[in-house]
C-alpha cells in the first residue's frame, strides 16, 4: 500500500545529483539565441524604428519587429479551449507590437549566434516613439477620456459577480452592527528560479518542435497554432522538469515566439533565455486588487452579509483577463456559505506588466479582505475572532449557495480547533495585559480559506492516464498532468502501485510530457491535478489490473476471479498469502507467448464534473517592534482539510512553502512602480527580497484528514491553498497586537510607519 | 581572447582554453557539461549558481573562469560516488528538501561546505539558516532544508 506513505520522492536522486534536465540543459549544436527589444516607455507609439545597422553587425541572424509579425491577436492565457465564443480568452496580443502598452513591451526581437552579440545588436536599434501619458493605476485608466489602452475596451476587460443569500441592502439595515472598509493588495511576481526559457526547431518541412519550462504543454500547443496560424497538429511541445512556475508557465508567452523564428529561420534552433530582470517585468504578475467592503453583523454573532466590489488590475495585456477576479470571488462564498454575499468585481487594463495566474489565482486579494473584515465584525461585537469564525464558517453538509453543490467533505471547524490548541490561543490571551503599551508588543492573529480543487463547471477538466505493464512486470505510467515540482509524479506513482498491487518501487513515471506522445491534459493549475488525475490514474490502473488477473487466468488455468495481485505477485483472492505465479511470468507471457501473447496496457480518459472545496487556516502569533516598525512572527501554523493526504512529507512541503509565500506576501514583496512613468524600479532579486533562510521562521503544519468521495483516493486541492491566509492572520496579529487595523499589503516597515503615525503611536 | 587554465575539477586535473570574458558558470556548463551549476539571476543574487572552490562556496555566475586557474572546484556532480549519495544529498532526500529542484545542486554545495566547516560544532536552526542564506528557494520555505543539513551535523556528531 503505497497512499498515505512518503515514499522516496520519484525525481529527488535525479535532482540533488544535478541529472534532472531542464529546458536549459539540452544542447543542441548550431542552436541560435533570440533577445527582445523591450520598450523604454509605458505607453506610446512606435513611429520609426531602424533596425539596418543591428543586421550588419557579424554574428547577426535576423532582425524582426512589429512589422514582420502575423497580423493575428492571440491570447496567452493558460485555459481550456473554449467553444462557446462568449467564454474565449481576450485576444489581445501580436508577437510584437508597434502600440507600447508598459516599460519593457516586446517591439522587435533579434536573433544572433552568440549573447554578446544580441546584447550589442539590440543597442544599434533606433527607435522613435510617440509617447502618450502613462496610466499606471486603475483610477487613472478608467478617468474620463482616458486613452484606450486595447482600442475599443473602455479599459475594462471584464464585470462579473454573484448575489447569494437575498437583499443585501435589507440585511445590513436589519442587522445589528454594519461596518465598511477598504482593503488594498499589491502587485507581486512568482520568482521562480528557473526563468522562462524555450527553444524550438523543426526536424520536417511541417512540424515545429518546441522544448519549454511550461506547465501547460497541451495548451501551449493549441496557442502556438492559434498564434502562427498553423494546425495544431504541426505543433509538437516538450516540458522537461522545470525550475518552479507558480502560475507564470500557466501562461504562453515564449513559445510562439520560438516557434516563430524557428518557421522563419529554416528551421534552424533558436532559443529565447529571459534574464531575471526581463521575467520580473515581461512574463506575468498577480493583480492588485482594490476592494471595497460592507458587513452586516448580529450582537450574537451571526455574519449576516457581505458585500464586496473590486477593481483588478490587469496591466498591460488581458493573459488570464477577467478570470481571475471571477474565480477569486467564487471562492469566498464557499467560506461563508450561509451569509448573504454579493459580489462584483471588475479588471482594468493599465500600462503596468501584465498580470496573470499566480499561486491561489486571485484568492489571496479577495480573501485577504474578507478576512480583515470579518476580524473587525468579530472585534466589534466583542467576540473572540476564533469563536466568530468557529461559528460562521462553512460545515459538513452545506452547499456552495450558488450551484447548491454539497460539500460532500468538510473540516474547517476541527482545523480551527488545532491551530487554536497549537498555538495555545486561549492560554495565551489571557496571560497577556489588557493593554500593551512598551516598545514591544505581542498579537495573535487567526485567518481562514476556502479553495476549490480544479476550474469545473468554469473549464472542462480532462486527464488522461495510460500504464504499460513490462517485460519484467514494472509498470510505466504516463500522464498529462505535469510535474513542476509539487511531487506529482511520486503521486501519481503512489496512486497506479496501490490500485495495480504492485510494489511502489517497480512504477516508473514518464515526467517528460510530450505532447506527439503524452495523454492530453490541460496541466498544472488551479491545485486541481492530484484531484483530477486521480480518477484517471484509477481507472487506468483498475482497467489493467484487470487485464493481468485475466491473462494470469488464462496462464494458470484458474479463471473466474479467483486471482488477486499483491506486491507483484498473482495471488489466491481468497487466501492472499498464497502465491499462484509470479507478475513477471505473467507479463513474459503476455509479450512471447504465441498464442496467448497481447501487450497488456490501459488508457484512459477522465472527465471530471465535480470541484471539491478545501479549507483552511493559518495562525500566528507576532511581535510588534513599534519603534522600529517591525514584525518578528513567533510562532506560524497552517492547518488543513485537504481530504486525505497522500504523501505526508510532500504535503508538508507544499504547505511550508506556501505560507513562506504568503508570509513574503504579507510583509515584504511588492513591485514598485513609479507613478510618473510606469516604469518598474526593482525588477530583480536585490531590490525585489523574496524571503531567504533567515527572513521566514520554522513553519508549522497540520492537516484535518477528511474523505472527499468525488476523488479516486480521498483527496483534494492543496498546492496553492497554503499561501492564502497567512497574510491576513499576520495582520490580524498586528491588530490584535496595536489596535491598528492595516488595510493594505505588504506590511512593510514603511507601510506600519504610515498607520502607526496616524494612531499616534510617534 | 582566450587563455589557458589548469584548474581540478571533481578531483579531476583539466586543462582548459578559456575566453578572458566568460563565467565560471559558463566554462563549466558549456566546456565540462556540469549541467547542475544552475543560472537563476547571473548576478549572484540567487545562489542556484553554488560550486565550492578550494572548499568555499561561491557564485559561478559571477566569477570569471581565468581565476579558477591553478584552483580546486567541487560541483554537484562530484558529491556522489560509485552510485551512492553524499551524505548531504541523501539528507535532501529524506528529508523532503527537494521540489522543483532547480536550486538543489546549489543548496546541497552551500550545506556540503557549511557541514563540513561546523563539524562536531553545537548550531541552531539560526545558525543554518545564516549559513544558508546566499541561496535563494521558492519552494520549499527552507524548512525541510534546515532540517536536513541540521540532521546531517547531527548525524556527524556520533
Amino acid at each position: 500500500m503505497a497512499i498515505g506513505k512518503s515514499v522516496k520522492r520519484v525525481d529527488a536522486v535525479a535532482k540533488v545529483t544535478g541529472r534532472a534536465r531542464y529546458t536549459d540543459d539540452f544542447y543542441m549544436p548550431g542552436t541560435l539565441v533570440a533577445k527582445y527589444l523591450r520598450s523604454t516607455i509605458a505607453h506610446g507609439r512606435v513611429k520609426k524604428i531602424d533596425t539596418r545597422k543591428a543586421e550588419q553587425l557579424p554574428g547577426v541572424e535576423a532582425v524582426f519587429t512589429y512589422e514582420d509579425v502575423p497580423e493575428t491577436k492571440f491570447a496567452t492565457a493558460g485555459h481550456p479551449y473554449s467553444l462557446d465564443p462568449a467564454h474565449k480568452d481576450v485576444e489581445d496580443r501580436r508577437l510584437l507590437t508597434q502600440h507600447v502598452r508598459y516599460w519593457g513591451d516586446e517591439i522587435a526581437i533579434v536573433v544572433a549566434d552568440n549573447k554578446l552579440v544580441l546584447q550589442e545588436a539590440l543597442k544599434h536599434i533606433k527607435i522613435e516613439y510617440e509617447t502618450y501619458e502613462p496610466l499606471v493605476s486603475p483610477q487613472a485608466s478608467l478617468a474620463k477620456n482616458a486613452r484606450q489602452i486595447h482600442a475599443g475596451s473602455n479599459n475594462v476587460i471584464g464585470e462579473s459577480g454573484y448575489k447569494v443569500g437575498g437583499r443585501i441592502e435589507e440585511a445590513i439595515t436589519n442587522a445589528d452592527i454594519a461596518l465598511q472598509n477598504r482593503y488594498r493588495t499589491q502587485m507581486c511576481q512568482h520568482c521562480h528560479i528557473e526563468n522562462h526559457i524555450a527553444y524550438a526547431y523543426m526536424d520536417d518541412l511541417e512540424h515545429i518542435v518546441v522544448v519549454s519550462s511550461t506547465q501547460i504543454p497541451h495548451i501551449a500547443r493549441r496557442i502556438v497554432g492559434e498564434a502562427l496560424g498553423l494546425p495544431w497538429g504541426r505543433i509538437r511541445i516538450v516540458k522537461p522538469y522545470i525550475g518552479g512556475g507558480f502560475g507564470a508557465k500557466q501562461d504562453v508567452i515564449l513559445e510562439p515566439m520560438v516557434a516563430f523564428l524557428t518557421l522563419k529561420l529554416d528551421g534552424r534552433p533558436i532559443k529565447i533565455d529571459l534574464s531575471r530582470e526581463e521575467c520580473m517585468i515581461g512574463t506575468r504578475t498577480r493583480h492588485p486588487f482594490d476592494v471595497k467592503m460592507r458587513a452586516a453583523v448580529n450582537k450574537d454573532g451571526v455574519l449576516v452579509a457581505l458585500e464586496m466590489d473590486a477593481v483588478a488590475n490587469t496591466g498591460a495585456y488581458a493573459s488570464h483577463g477577467h478570470s481571475v477576479a471571477g474565480a477569486a470571488g467564487a471562492k469566498t462564498r464557499l467560506l461563508y456559505p450561509r451569509a448573504a454575499m454579493h459580489y462584483h468585481a471588475r479588471t482594468v487594463y493599465t500600462n503596468t506588466p501584465a498580470a496573470g495566474a499566480m499561486r491561489a489565482y486571485g484568492a489571496p486579494q479577495v480573501i485577504f479582505a474578507v478576512e480583515c473584515m470579518i476580524e473587525e465584525a468579530a472585534r466589534k461585537i466583542g467576540m473572540d475572532p476564533v469563536a466568530f469564525r468557529m461559528k460562521n464558517v462553512a460545515r459538513q453538509g452545506d452547499a456552495d449557495p450558488l450551484s447548491g453543490e454539497r460539500f460532500e467533505s468538510c473540516g474547517l471547524i476541527e482545523c480551527l480547533q488545532q491551530g487554536k490548541d497549537l498555538i495555545r490561543w486561549d492560554e495565551k490571551r489571557a496571560a497577556r495585559p489588557k493593554k500593551q503599551t512598551g516598545p514591544l508588543r505581542r498579537g495573535l492573529g487567526v485567518a481562514c480559506f476556502s479553495y476549490a480543487s480544479g476550474t469545473y463547471p468554469a473549464c472542462l477538466e480532462i486527464a488522461g492516464a495510460r500504464i504499460i505493464l513490462n517485460q519484467d512486470a514494472s509498470l510505466h505510467i504516463q500522464v498529462g498532468a505535469t510535474e513542476i515540482g509539487q511531487g506529482l509524479d511520486t503521486i501519481v506513482a503512489q496512486m497506479a502501485a496501490e490500485t495495480v498491487g504492485v510494489p511502489f518501487a517497480d512504477v516508473h513515471v514518464v515526467s517528460t510530457q510530450d505532447t506527439d506522445v503524452a495523454p492530453f491534459d490541460t496541466g498544472a493549475y488551479a491545485s486541481r491535478q492530484a484531484y483530477v488525475a486521480s480518477n484517471a490514474v484509477f481507472r487506468a490502473a483498475r482497467e489493467l489490473k484487470a487485464k493481468i488477473l485475466e491473462h494470469a487466468g488464462r496462464v494458470t488455468g484458474i479463471l473466474g476471479g479467483e486471482l488477486d495481485i499483491l506486491n507483484g505477485a498473482i495471488v489466491d483472492r481468497k487466501d492472499l498469502s498464497r502465491k499462484v505465479i509470479s507478475l513477471k511470468e505473467v507479463a513474459l507471457d503476455a509479450y512471447y507467448d504465441k498464442q496467448r501473447g497481447g501487450q497488456l496496457t490501459a488508457d484512459v480518459s477522465h472527465k471530471t464534473c465535480t470541484n471539491a472545496p478545501t479549507f483552511g487556516c493559518t495562525f500566528v502569533e507576532i511581535e510588534v517592534d513599534i519603534p522600529l516598525c517591525k514584525v518578528d512572527i513567533k510562532e506560524i501554523y497552517n492547518v488543513h482539510d485537504s481530504g486525505v493526504i497522500l504523501h505526508p512529507v510532500m504535503a508538508k512541503g507544499q504547505v511550508h512553502g506556501g505560507v513562506a509565500m504568503g508570509i513574503a506576501a504579507g510583509l515584504y514583496e511588492e513591485m514598485k512602480i513609479d507613478a510618473e512613468t510606469g516604469k518598474i524600479y526593482n525588477n530583480n532579486f536585490l531590490d525585489y527580497k523574496i524571503p531567504t533562510a533567515v527572513d521566514v521562521p520554522d513553519i508549522g503544519c497540520e492537516f484535518v484528514e477528511t474523505y472527499e468521495p468525488s476523488s479516486g483516493y480521498g483527496n483534494k486541492a492543496l498546492g496553492e491553498p497554503p499561501i492564502i491566509s497567512p497574510p491576513p492572520a499576520i495582520r490580524n496579529a498586528i491588530y490584535d497586537a496595536t489596535g491598528i487595523a492595516i488595510n493594505e499589503l505588504p506590511m512593510t516597515p514603511h507601510t506600519l510607519f504610515k498607520y502607526f503615525k496616524e494612531a499616534g503611536l510617534f | 581572447m582566450n587563455r589557458m587554465i589548469t584548474c581540478t575539477v571533481n578531483g579531476k586535473k583539466k586543462e582548459l582554453s578559456v575566453d578572458v570574458r566568460q563565467s565560471l558558470l559558463e566554462v563549466l556548463r558549456e566546456q565540462l557539461g556540469l549541467l547542475s551549476v544552475k543560472q537563476g539571476c547571473a548576478v549572484g543574487e540567487c545562489g542556484a549558481c553554488t560550486v565550492l572552490l578550494d572548499d568555499v562556496p561561491i557564485d559561478a555566475c559571477l566569477y570569471l573562469a581565468v581565476w579558477a586557474d591553478g584552483r580546486s572546484i567541487r560541483s554537484v556532480e562530484g558529491e556522489s560516488r560509485n552510485d551512492k549519495l553524499s551524505r548531504v544529498q541523501q539528507a535532501f532526500v529524506d528529508e523532503g528538501a527537494v521540489q522543483c529542484g532547480i536550486c538543489t545542486p546549489g543548496f546541497v554545495m552551500a550545506a556540503t561546505s557549511f557541514v563540513e566547516k561546523h563539524k562536531h560544532q553545537k548550531v541552531s536552526r539560526y545558525d543554518i539558516r545564516r549559513g544558508l542564506a546566499g541561496n535563494l528557494c521558492r519552494c520549499t520555505g527552507y524548512e525541510t532544508i534546515v532540517t536536513a543539513v541540521q540532521k546531517n551535523l547531527d548525524d556527524d556528531d556520533q
